[in-house]
């Protein structure tokens, strides 16, 4: 998801979805709601979650129901059996806090990192390096991980980075071009006499940043976050290439670790997938609107 | 701007202190350099470490040396490599197209006058937020044992063997896979592009007599155009890099029918063949700064965008 994704902002006018749906001339179009559209798409939401509803109910099945293989049987009775067993063969609360940690470090320094330049960025415009150092920064965007993932297994097994440690590393700097777009895009819009306002009083470039940009930048930052989170957690080829040791994956890294061992305790095995794929879907639950206004908000332009 | 910069230059007493009017004050440097330096070592540094190996008989470590353009014209006739690229560049063209009409098709739907319009939209989200290895799985088990298992109780015989195991047919299921996570970023844009077009617009055809279908044929679509350029080029780009939904279905099998750009790369670190993958990378490079500068060529100076 996440090169797409990041890639898929950049070009989109900015359009409050949400806002924007109030605005449609509504009354003049039609009248009322069209139920035949509304029950196709209804439909259509089998296409998404028949994929969820099997992998809940196969999890909460026993080990000798889950063994048949029937993927719509409803589970009974209803058994924690495959979470006890998936939580201790994988050890999943190594894994859980493991990615938990990249997912947050991604978070963190990618907010940071990218309101940082994106501030010098766009305070600076008018001289060439900091101009240059954003098209720099964007270049990230049209460059495949598969393209530099041989030298940067070499590199960070030289530097001693082939940990999560380096993965969340990798995971800011791919994030950067993305998040720096978004950044510059919103500090431009912001008043330039608001912070006169704050110089005037005395303040310091630091501190007109840390007291009144940064909270300024907060509903981007938001965006920013989500994004850097999901890609983080959700990744599989960074974490499975560049960690070395077994023991430190994530934990859609685990998932393909024990496949072979899961084999047809299938309850074990949609446990495990469950319990690694649910914080990311609980997170967009409760986020989709910065979710939703990233994915088109995303563009106003570089 | 510049003006700010200078007037703070003089008026604050912290901070460093500037001799020159319009002189860039330290600080700001302080905020970028961090990015760039990261930047520079995380990503640039080893994109020319692995493009300079790549004329070079390395094999990941120990002794080497340069042997020219000989990786790149072998990895060009390399049969395998060949076959990797056929395969990705089928693939992505033909999940691009079916993301894409399906995506509008039900971008359409979500922005027309409907019930539980918020809960549908949030449904159809959701596959862009759960990982691609992991629905791999979840899509694996379906394909081996739901489907075949449909397959026997209607006595349908075609359905009866896994697709996975037709080296003919796999690639479907990896369409079918990746199309599923990829639609949700998709379907945002163009619902973003539809609800750009104002609503007298409709108004007027209606008053012309205009069918719903003429309507979408001949206002909708071409005033989505801009959106269907990008969704389609960064949708491209972004198959072009499959790799963790292939790895959770197939593994690139069976045999390496389904195997991808991506996975055949990363095969040099595992196979002694480090300088010669960074060659088949660097040709992948080249082809995806092609595609972006298409990409640019085809978006700069659009009103729509």
């Amino acid at each position: 998801m996440s090169t797409e994704a990041a890639g898929v902002l950049e070009e989109i006018e900015a359009k409050g979805l949400l806002e924007a749906d109030s605005r449609r001339p509504s009354a003049v179009r039609k009248d009322r709601p069209s139920w035949s559209t509304t029950i196709i798409l209804i439909l259509c939401t089998a296409t998404v979650l028949v994929p969820l509803y099997v992998t809940i109910s196969m999890a909460f099945k026993s080990q000798q129901q889950a063994v048949d293989g029937n993927a719509f049987s409803f589970p009974a009775p209803f058994s924690l059996e495959g979470f006890t067993t998936a939580w201790n063969l994988t050890s999943f609360p190594t894994a859980f806090v493991i990615s938990v940690l990249v997912s947050l470090a991604s978070v963190a320094g990618t907010i940071l990192l990218a309101s940082f330049a994106s501030f010098a960025i766009a305070r600076n415009w008018d001289r060439r390096p900091f101009r240059w150092s954003f098209y720099y920064l964007l270049a990230a965007m049209f460059l495949p991980f598969p393209v530099v993932a041989l030298p940067q297994i070499q590199l960070t097994g030289l530097v001693g980075l082939d940990n999560p440690a380096g993965v969340a590393l990798l995971h800011i700097m791919f994030q950067l071009s993305f998040s720096v777009l978004l950044f510059t895009a919103f500090l431009r819009s912001i008043p330039m006499e608001l912070e006169e306002s704050s110089r005037i009083d005395g303040a310091s470039t630091w501190q007109t940043f840390r007291y009144m940009i940064f909270p300024l930048l907060a509903p981007m930052s938001a965006t920013v976050g989500i994004f850097a989170f999901l890609a983080s957690w959700n990744d599989f080829m960074m974490p499975s290439l560049i960690t070395s040791n077994p023991a430190l994956q994530t934990l859609p890294v685990v998932q393909s670790i024990f496949q072979t061992q899961f084999s047809n305790n299938y309850n074990v095995s949609f446990a495990s997938y469950l319990m690694a794929m649910a914080p990311a879907i609980v997170v967009y639950l409760f986020t989709q609107r910065w979710v939703m206004e990233g994915v088109t908000q995303g563009a106003v332009k570089g | 701007m510049a003006i700010t910069t200078a007037a703070v230059a003089t008026t604050t007493s912290g901070g460093i202190p500037t001799t020159r009017r319009r002189r860039v004050e330290g600080i700001y440097y302080a905020f970028l350099l961090p990015s760039l330096l990261l930047f520079t070592l995380a990503i640039t540094v080893p994109a020319i470490i692995g493009i300079f190996f790549s004329f070079t008989d390395s094999i990941g470590f120990g002794d080497w040396r340069f042997i020219g353009f000989t990786n790149y014209i072998a990895a060009l006739s390399d049969p395998a490599i060949r076959a990797s690229y056929l395969f990705t560049f089928g693939f992505a063209a033909v999940t691009v197209v079916v993301v894409n009409v399906l995506a509008f098709l039900l971008a359409v739907g979500l922005t027309s006058r409907i019930r539980f319009k918020t809960a549908l939209r949030t449904i159809f989200v959701i596959p862009m937020v759960v990982s691609g290895i992991i629905i791999a799985f979840v899509f694996n088990f379906l394909f081996s044992n739901t489907v075949p298992a449909l397959g026997e109780a209607l006595g349908i015989s075609w359905l009866q063997t896994s697709i996975l195991a037709n080296p003919h047919l796999a690639w479907i299921a990896i369409v079918i896979v990746t199309a599923w996570q990829a639609i949700p970023g998709t379907l945002l844009i163009y619902i973003a592009g539809l609800l750009s077009i104002p609503g007298d617009v409709y108004e007027a055809a209606d008053i012309d007599g205009a069918t719903k279908f003429q309507q979408l044929v001949r206002i909708t679509l071409p005033l989505v155009a801009g959106y269907v350029v990008i969704n389609v080029i960064l949708g491209f780009k972004g198959f072009l890099n499959a790799y963790d939904i292939i790895v959770g279905l197939t593994n690139g099998g069976p045999g390496t029918a389904t195997r991808s750009i991506a996975m055949t790369i990363v095969t040099g670190f595992t196979s002694g063949d480090y300088a010669y993958q960074m060659a088949n990378a660097t040709i992948f490079f080249v082809i995806a700064i092609a595609i972006s500068l298409l990409q640019l060529s085809l978006t700069r100076g659009r009103n729509a965008l």
